[in-house]
């Protein structure tokens, strides 16, 4: 049971995939199978997380092989914890697809490739084999690719063809540094890996974790290899931009932590402060790029490449504390920042505008929806007592922790350059009137959708913020999982 | 023969990332491909080399003979294939489609997504600004 549960991250948005395509073009039997697959999906991360919180860490090893030798599926809290985040979002998403803000192409397909993202971004977190997890990045760029050429644009055929060429750069990096590794220690499995590295010549190890953390970078969006990133996110429809702004990233981000915190624990000191510089860097030019942009959903996928640099700086620690203050602000921002997304999607709707030198008016008209989008906003810079401003504290609290006073200032500083831009925002779209003088808000809407899945993810980000406990302490027992579970 | 390989590794990635760096569509898509072909060879190196017999376990016995190649890569690197030939294909149909709805085969020249700024301090406005069906708009 426990194997079958273990596999289910991948196992259910497949089916789901599966029964969506299946349907083809009757698309009320699409929607109604892919609410019924993500209802799945979620049920089934919350036992992981709660196997995995009693201690009982989801298990399988496939093809009967045993475990270092056969591929091995672990699913421990920091997996079971981002399975649950992955599948809130997957249903966040479809969710507001079926509001009538920014739609969906209502392409046969599109269904079946967002549960495929979704197995992709499951299998990652589930597997403990160094080959299956670019097996599983391999799927989530093929289902990528195949949601930003669904539209057909132009403008998105164009996205579609640099996504492609810059993350499969990644890939390959990715697969070269597996072979290398493979080559070097004749393992791929985590635990087998780690163990072997740890008697390689020092010169060697560190060669080959370099490659593998550089190709882990360029997915998850760090300088100066995000260009990526700004260069395709805006094209999407929003209700899949959201999913991609919340899980594609952190797929990334969580390759990272899982290679330096879990299976290579000793990471040489040179590396530390490289990835710290590296984050610092990410910060400082994804809010920059951001302050240029008058684009909502322009900003905003600045501001993935931005929060990326903080998730970063915690693993550039290196402690267990700095391991927890990364998943905390991992799952923090994967939240906020979908909502954001979300929320400017909406305003679009009801302003008929992306850039916000068109659009205004919004106080006046919705003041709900100004309160609503302070909540991801105001959470995002920092602020208390919002989940961004724990997330925040944590990480700012290990630099110190740690001695490293200019990253320290550096976070502080990008924190208030984030407050620039939402403030843009806040002033343009909701405070100053709309620039149209015959604009009138748009009648014949359907918002409801979209308000339910805003209104819920703005409540998962207060809820984090009002009893924090709760998640520090998971993810502090999830640090310690990482170095002390293995060896 | 390692030398062989290692040399056709080298050469593959080499001519990938140049061919990559054009600013030419076609020959970007074939960069990725050559460069694709690099890892998989070099993936499959990684096995070591040498003339071995081929990895299948004779009748009657249970375990593979000592001097059998290793199995484990050649499944890695079939995947990988897969995988690769897969996002090939891809890319040249995304290829046709991007030269036919575009007209342009110029990397540098390709700003759809991203147009270039016609102001120093600004972003440009959305072309026809906004969608027509905005009743507000005047036309």
């Amino acid at each position: 049971m426990s194997a079958v549960l273990a596999a289910s991250p991948v196992l259910v948005p497949m089916a789901t995939a599966v029964a969506t395509l299946a349907a083809g073009r009757r698309s009320r039997l699409q929607s109604a199978i892919s609410l019924v697959g993500i209802s799945a999906l979620l049920t089934c991360a919350w036992l992981l997380l709660a196997l995995s919180a009693a201690d009982q860490p989801a298990h399988a090893s496939f093809g009967g092989w045993a475990a270092p030798y056969g591929i091995e599926f672990r699913i421990d809290r920091t997996g079971a914890v981002l399975v649950v985040v992955a599948a809130a979002m997957g249903a966040a998403s479809l969710l507001f697809m079926g509001s009538d803000a920014d739609p969906v192409p209502r392409h046969p397909m599109v269904l079946p490739l967002l549960h495929g993202l979704l197995a992709g971004v499951g299998g990652a977190f589930a597997t403990a084999d160094l080959f299956n997890l670019y097996v599983w990045f391999e799927v989530m760029l093929v289902c990528a690719l195949g949601l930003f050429a669904v539209g057909g644009r132009p403008d998105q055929l164009d996205a579609t063809l640099k996504y492609l060429a810059l993350n499969l750069f990644g890939t390959l990096l990715l697969l070269v540094g597996v072979g290398l590794l493979y080559g070097a220690t004749g393992h791929l499995n985590y635990t087998a890996l780690g163990d072997a590295v740890a008697r390689l010549p020092s010169g060697l190890a560190m060669a080959l974790l370099v490659l593998l953390v550089v190709a882990f970078l360029v997915k998850g969006g760090a300088f100066p290899v995000f260009a990526w990133l700004p260069a395709s996110y805006h094209t999407l429809p929003t209700a899949v931009l959201a999913l991609f702004a919340a899980l594609l990233t952190k797929v990334g981000v969580y390759a990272v932590l899982r290679t330096l915190g879990d299976v290579f624990p000793a990471t040489p000191a040179i590396l530390s402060q490289a990835l710290g510089w590296i984050a610092v860097a990410t910060m400082v030019a994804g809010v920059l790029g951001a302050a240029y942009h008058w684009d909502m959903r322009r900003i905003l996928a600045f501001h993935i490449v931005s929060q990326i640099g903080y998730i970063l700086l915690a693993i550039a620690i290196g402690t267990p504390q700095a391991h927890a203050a990364a998943l905390f602000y991992t799952v923090h921002h994967i939240v906020v920042k979908a909502n954001l997304f979300l929320i400017a999607a909406i305003v679009h709707r009801l302003t008929g505008s992306w850039d916000l030198r068109e659009v205004g008016g919004l106080w006046a008209a919705r003041p709900a929806l100004g309160l609503l989008f302070a909540v991801p906003a105001l959470s995002l810079v920092g602020v208390p007592p919002l989940s961004g401003f724990w997330a925040k504290l944590v990480v700012l609290r290990e630099t110190l922790a740690a001695g490293q006073y200019a990253w320290t200032a550096a976070a502080l500083l990008v924190g208030v350059l984030t407050l620039y831009s939402m403030m843009k925002i806040w002033m343009e779209a909701f405070w100053k009137p709309h620039p149209h003088e015959r604009w009138r808000l748009p009648r014949d809407t359907r918002l409801a959708p979209a308000l339910i899945a805003t209104g819920s993810l703005a409540a998962v980000t207060l809820a984090i913020g009002l009893h924090p406990a709760a998640l520090l302490d998971f993810a502090s027992r999830a640090a310690l999982d990482f170095t002390g579970g293995a060896r | 023969m390692t030398w062989a390989v290692a040399v056709a590794v080298w050469s593959c990635l080499a001519a990938g990332a140049w061919l990559l760096m054009s600013r030419d569509l076609l020959r970007i898509v074939l960069g990725m491909a050559v460069l694709g072909g690099g890892a998989n060879l070099l993936l499959f190196a990684a096995g070591r080399l040498g003339a071995t017999a081929p990895p299948v376990i004779p009748a009657g016995d249970t375990v593979l003979a000592a001097t059998a190649a290793n199995p484990l890569p050649q499944a890695l690197v079939l995947t990988a294939i897969v995988i690769g030939f897969a996002l090939a294909c891809f890319s040249f149909v995304l290829l046709l489609r991007v030269t036919a709805a575009t007209g342009v085969d110029d990397a540098t020249r390709l700003r759809l997504a991203e147009p270039p700024a016609s102001d120093p301090v600004k972003p440009p406005l959305p072309g026809a600004g906004g969608t027509s069906a905005d009743p507000w708009r005047a036309p």
